[in-house]
């Protein structure tokens, strides 16, 4: 099912005493997921994902704007019309039920024609268990099991009245770390198996990079970028998406454009050919710096970390926004730890110019 | 777009449903809280009917276009309400900080201190919370009375000082405070009463607040004790008070009098109620039981 | 240590004193009383030891009539003031607007003097030579005969008690369901939501084995209470509960050591006795049926 949304906006009135003014949670976002994908809506904390995701299952009602599944427009529909599948941060599993109990009722909700008989219900609640491989949890309470199990649990309750749309809130978020490697392949295998498309929450970007088909960054409300992961990690379209995206994280440096070059401090280190004069953001990846004695740009030298593959050069500058430049390179290259300073050569394709004010990226 | 006709039409009626579910919430509330105001209200209302007025009502009258304040007058004139408003203040009082002082130092040796014995003890404190105090009042009464003590304010107070209940309340809150704190204390040299005095009461003041009101309200609607241990009307508290007015004050007809009586009686707590309103719903929440 | 150990005991000290005088020694003095025979109040002496006091206080037709009384009582409010609590604290979680004037509004029985209240009560109820009382007038608009509820027929007094105790005792549970509701997590309501679950089929299966553990705590606890009920009566009927023949369990047993009737305190501890066995063996029954029945 294809799903596309038309200028959603959300507000919330204003909860302070002074300040009354209505919150927009959700601004005027747009943008198509297309069918059988899974799609992660990233962001930092309070930037309106889970009040798209509120609203794509039907518990918001958007101020204004349209929610179209497939053709049919659903903003109107109440949830339970929508034929949305949830799973909740956590769980929400009804503890004084069994595992069946839980995964059968939402079926049990059903009325009318679309009512399933008794043994059909427990047939489909079996097949959606031994989808996610909990068959022999059935008759455990939701406490006797452990947290990843209790995870499988609410996606087959979200799964078993075979929903149109599955939408997960932080679904990861309350297991340890191994856990979460592995139920990350699980949810994306389960997805790719029924073909659902899917639409995630997290504030994780390794999680949103490493399962989806697409992510969507978003900010106070505002949708920044949407894309294939890989796609939108080599072209972010803006200083906020390059920050949010990648570990470790890109480096930034203040900058300056000048007769086609970039300057940062007073070397000339990359060409920029076309831009016109101005301050900027340079952003570099850890992996765009090439040791090399005569580079162009030169760090003072922190400290050197091996990593196996890759050694890792931590360094400063002064232009630059955070203490320490982190650059990734090949194993293989020796790094002089005697010397007080290195010099690097920069990848252009992985050197992004924004815009000092509006923080947009310069393409070049 | 038939199907779109079609949702719309759910949506309505689930809207009226709604509209309807809200109207039958408010007007149900709405008569609970009829129910619980109305006595407030008749007692209000007829305490300042005059006493010719209310008698000459053969069918109750709703309101009343003379008010009068004269069965005030009569409620702190011709029956003794004055002292028995003093003495339930005095035996509240007592009662309280009697009850706040023990409770607070058994609460921090719970808490704080280490002793032999400790775990085994506070079970037995803990098991003595199931005692209704309607078996031991028989033994109390006896002994009281063997004192000699009967119509007095020891023989009042005394026994209603304990209360298990409260130095459990007061001990988990105490066991709130970080042990880092104490350990702190002590380097420094602080005694432990000190520590109690200067760290832990300061910090603990709210629940301590909480019990106390409790206490007071325990102690202002108090009636089985004091009715067996006094039967000298100078020592009677407001709720042998005002029986006492019923049987033998006014005369039974002088209702609005008594009426008068009653709001006296009731206004002190319903004032105390709605400044502490927090406090003390959060308090009786936590586990208070009347009586 | 040592020294610790005494300091900790000192502050213990008053406490224990307190318990040990006032709470334990007349816990054990009660059952002592209730086995001596013709225990003689002035002189403190007694015949012998026996049962003779229990087998007095279950012949005796007051004490028959005051358990009849307290069971009836019991049966009457514990189920429906534990219900209509859940209604309105149900109700209540329901709204947004005027919510906490509601709550404050319910409460204030609670912290009214049961006495002084009832005096309002019994002359709402009250038919006298004057006035039939407000609510015979109410009932006088459908139509019905006045009655009088304070010295009237058995069933209109033990309605107007029933009616007084259960609004005593509405401000607590209200209180702790309405607590109780807003603990549950409002995730599980969103799921249920999403599934499309009807509103009464989210209360039955969802609400209301979430809070079962405070409704059966409220039952036990009303239970204890209704059985210990006094004061309420003698507010609506005045000291003299035997001649109403509204007495109960309690009244009965302080009728027994004080007042006109009183000085026989073995037969009031042998009552005493017989309440605390009958709340016990309740409490016990309940906690068996709760243990099977509430497992979260």
């Amino acid at each position: 099912m294809k799903i596309v949304l038309e200028n959603l906006t959300k507000t919330f009135p204003g909860r302070g005493k002074k300040d009354r003014n209505d919150v927009t949670a959700v601004d005027n976002l747009s943008c198509e997921i297309p069918d059988g994908e899974l799609i992660a809506l990233l962001g930092p904390s309070g930037c309106g994902k889970s009040t798209t995701l509120n609203l794509l299952c039907g518990l918001e009602k958007p101020a204004s704007g349209r929610i179209y599944f497939g053709e049919e427009d659903i903003t109107e529909l109440p949830p339970e019309l929508r034929g949305v599948g949830m799973v909740f941060q956590n769980y929400a599993l009804y503890p004084h039920m069994t595992v069946k109990q839980n995964i059968l009722f939402p079926l049990e909700n059903l009325k009318g024609k679309g009512r399933p008989s008794k043994e059909e219900m427990v047939n489909r609640a079996m097949e959606t268990a031994r989808l996610v491989q909990i068959e022999e949890l059935m008759d455990r309470k939701p406490r006797e099991t452990s947290g990843g199990q209790q995870q499988r649990v609410a996606i087959a309750r979200a799964l078993v009245k075979m929903p149109r749309v599955l939408l997960l809130d932080e679904p990861l978020s309350n297991l340890d770390a191994r856990l979460r490697l592995q139920t990350r392949e699980e949810i994306r295998k389960i997805q790719k198996k029924t073909g659902i498309t899917t639409v995630f929450v997290t504030h994780d970007q390794d999680e949103a990079m490493s399962i989806s088909d697409r992510i969507a960054v978003m900010r106070s409300g505002v949708l920044m970028q949407i894309g294939k992961p890989q796609e939108v990690y080599d072209n972010p379209a803006s200083l906020f998406v390059a920050k949010f995206l990648g570990t470790p994280p890109i480096n930034v440096f203040e900058g300056n454009v000048r007769g086609g070059m970039l300057y940062i401090g007073d070397e000339a280190v990359l060409s920029a050919e076309g831009v016109p004069d101005q301050e900027v953001w340079a952003g570099i990846r850890p992996e765009g710096f090439i040791l090399k004695e005569d580079g162009p740009l030169t760090c003072q030298l922190g400290r050197v970390e091996i990593m196996g593959r890759d050694i890792s050069i931590i360094s400063s500058h002064k232009a630059c926004t955070s203490q320490n430049i982190r650059s990734i390179i090949n194993a293989e290259t020796r790094v002089d730890t005697a010397s007080s300073s290195v010099r690097f050569a920069l990848k252009p394709e992985k050197v992004f110019l924004f815009r000092k004010e509006t923080e947009e990226r310069i393409v070049f | 777009m038939g199907q779109q006709a079609e949702y719309e039409k759910q949506e309505k009626a689930a809207d009226r449903r709604n509209k309807i579910r809200k109207i039958l919430t408010y007007t149900g509330l709405g008569i609970w809280a009829l129910i619980v105001l109305f006595p407030f209200y008749w007692m209000l209302l007829t305490s300042v009917k005059s006493y010719g007025a209310y008698n000459a009502e053969h069918i109750p009258a709703f309101f009343t276009l003379s008010p009068t304040i004269q069965n005030y007058i009569d409620a702190f004139t011709s029956v003794p309400l004055v002292g028995y408003l003093l003495n339930t203040v005095i035996f509240a009082v007592l009662t309280t900080v009697l009850m706040v002082v023990v409770s607070v130092l058994a609460a921090y040796a719970f808490a704080r201190l280490d002793f032999r014995g400790k775990n085994l003890l506070f079970t037995a404190f803990l098991s003595l919370m199931m005692i209704p105090a309607e078996l031991v009042v028989i033994t109390n009464f006896v002994t009281i009375t063997n004192l000699d003590m009967r119509n007095t304010f020891a023989g009042l107070v005394l026994p209603s000082v304990t209360s298990v209940f409260y130095i459990y309340l007061l001990k988990e809150n105490f066991e709130q405070v970080p042990d880092e704190l104490y350990r702190a204390a002590k380097v420094d040299g602080t005694s432990d009463l000190k520590y109690l005095l200067k760290v832990m009461i300061p910090i603990c003041r709210p629940t301590i607040i909480t019990v106390t009101i409790l206490k007071i309200i325990e102690c202002w609607n108090s009636y089985v004790w004091p009715r067996l241990i006094t039967d000298d009307p100078a020592y009677y508290l407001v709720s042998n008070g005002i029986q006492e007015i019923r049987e033998n004050g006014f005369g039974r007809e002088n209702i609005p009098a008594m009426m008068a009586a009653v709001v006296v009686i009731s206004v002190p707590l319903i004032i105390l109620f709605l400044v502490f309103r927090k406090k003390i719903m959060e308090g009786v929440s936590r586990g208070g039981m009347k009586g | 240590m040592n020294t610790n150990n005494k300091k900790a005991w000192l502050y213990l000290l008053p406490a224990i004193l307190f318990l040990v005088f006032f709470l334990v020694y007349p816990l054990i003095d009660v059952f002592i009383y209730s086995v001596e025979e013709g225990y003689n109040f002035a002189s403190q002496t007694y015949f012998g030891t026996g049962l003779y006091n229990f087998s007095y206080v279950l012949h005796d037709p007051f004490f028959l009539q005051a358990v009849k009384n307290t069971f009836i009582l019991v049966i009457i409010t514990v189920p429906v003031s534990t219900g209509l609590a859940l209604l309105i604290s149900a109700g209540l979680s329901s709204i947004r607007p005027l919510r906490d004037l509601f709550q404050t509004i319910y409460f204030l029985p609670y912290v009214t003097n049961t006495l002084a209240v009832g005096l309002v009560f019994m002359i709402l109820f009250q038919k006298t030579e004057y006035t039939d009382g407000l609510v015979n007038l109410m009932l006088s608009w459908f139509g019905r005969g006045p009655v009088d509820f304070i010295d009237g027929p058995y069933w209109a007094k033990m309605f107007v008690l029933c009616f007084y105790t259960i609004w005593i005792v509405m401000p607590f549970k209200i209180l702790v369901l309405t607590s109780a509701l807003s603990s549950v997590n409002p995730d599980y309501y969103r799921a249920a939501r999403v599934d499309g679950t009807p509103r009464l089929r989210v209360f039955t299966k969802i609400t209301l084995p979430m809070i079962s553990p405070m409704i059966f705590y409220l039952v036990i606890t009303g239970f204890i209470g209704a059985f210990k009920a006094y004061s309420d009566a003698v507010a609506l009927f005045g000291t003299d509960l035997n001649a109403a023949g509204m007495n109960t369990i309690v009244g009965y047993v302080y009728d027994m050591l004080y007042g006109d009737s009183g000085g026989y305190p073995s037969y009031a501890s042998a009552a005493a006795v017989i309440l605390f066995a009958i709340v016990l063996t309740i409490t016990c029954v309940n906690l068996l049926v709760s243990r099977k029945k509430v497992r979260i």
